[in-house]
């Protein structure tokens, strides 16, 4: 590359040599600025659409019914919940389940992970036992099928026993508000069963 | 006196490996270890390809975290009941999803990723030619005619001395 001596004008190829490695860190940057506001915990869910992992749960109390799949699978909407007394975001979101129960207007499951019965006992004596049905789950294996990760954890089964919306961690009344209740909404729309070959 | 014998032999076999053992730190955080040896190398080397799911960059190999003690002995259970490796990572890989695996497979999905390290290294050949190129003799030849007869005659008189 050839320069006039005295011109003062550069070569418009020198130009945007200049401006390359400014390009570059520009493009780099906006990457980059774009992962810092991605959440790391937000953590992909692998059974969202799939239809709920198979399970026969003992119920917390002798007298009550164990807890199957197939009992999902009857056309109504549940919402599970995934608690355990050792637990303490668990004690948190008590309150707002037993808000949710009280509407009344959609079944709500606890699935106690990992759990010593007496304690859980005292814990749903404490807080106030929100669930039409209980099922334990003493050794995880539940969990895992679940794809748990920690305790809290929520969901939402529509009522082919499909999977439609996963929370991790403990609800809030804004998050019932603005996720959890849409899910359930958008559950109820969902195509109904087909005739009684689903459970 | 032969059970008092035993009862010494007992002791010292106790004694012995929380003495002269490894030290505390450099034991593996498992416990569950298999009877059988060759499984539980297996069920090792799988458990190292799978992603703790609470501290997320840990394998669950070198995880103390419950649930990763849990997926352990989910791993050996699955190698006790027949699966052959593969099968017991697509068992945790069907609840957790690709994600747990800290090697991530070739999809279509990841295929950005496992090409990316390709395309750069492609385009940074590329760059390196290029400029070896314009570096080409053939056309620093077009330098030299450009100088003057008079820079000439200063090189000629720098080169060859006054």
């Amino acid at each position: 590359m050839l320069n006039q001596p005295g011109s003062t004008r550069l070569p418009a190829s020198a130009l945007w040599r200049a401006l390359a490695p400014l390009g570059i860190f520009a493009a780099l940057a906006s990457v980059l600025f774009i992962g810092l506001s991605l959440d790391p915990k937000t953590l992909p869910s692998a059974l969202l659409d799939k239809p709920l992992p198979s399970f026969d749960l003992e119920p917390l109390d002798a007298d009550q019914p164990r807890l199957r799949t197939a009992d999902f699978a009857d056309g109504q909407v549940s919402v599970i919940n995934v608690f355990a007394s050792w637990c303490a975001p668990c004690r948190v979101e008590m309150p707002i389940l037993g808000q949710l129960a009280a509407n009344g207007d959609v079944r709500l499951v606890g699935l106690i992970y990992k759990d010593k019965t007496a304690l859980s006992r005292r814990f749903l004596a404490e807080y106030g036992n929100p669930f039409s049905r209980i099922g334990l789950d003493p050794l995880g294996r539940a969990g895992i099928d679940f794809g748990v990760y920690g305790v809290p954890e929520t969901y939402v089964v529509n009522g082919q026993g499909i999977i439609v919306f996963k929370h991790v961690g403990p609800l809030t009344a804004e998050l019932v508000a603005t996720k959890l209740r849409p899910a359930i909404a958008a559950a109820r729309l969902a195509p109904a069963p087909k005739a009684a070959s689903v459970g | 006196m032969r059970a008092l014998v035993f009862t010494l032999l007992v002791l010292l076999a106790g004694l012995v490996p929380a003495t002269y053992g490894p030290p505390a730190h450099a034991v593996a955080v498992d416990v569950d270890a298999l009877a059988n040896p060759a499984l539980d190398q297996r069920a090792r080397v799988i458990a190292r390809q799978l992603r703790c799911l609470v501290c997320q960059n840990q394998s669950i190999e070198d995880s103390n975290a419950d649930l990763a003690k849990d997926l352990r002995q989910l791993v050996r259970d699955r190698l006790i009941a027949g699966d052959t490796d593969e099968q017991a990572i697509a068992y945790i890989v069907a609840r957790y999803g690709d994600w747990v695996l800290l090697n991530p497979p070739l999809k279509s999905s990841t295929m950005a990723l496992w090409l990316a390290p390709v395309v750069i290294a492609g385009l940074g050949l590329a760059a390196i030619i290029l400029r070896g190129r314009r570096r080409d003799p053939a056309r620093a030849d077009h330098t030299l005619a450009a100088l003057s007869p008079d820079e000439a005659a200063r090189l000629k008189q720098m080169v060859d001395g006054p």
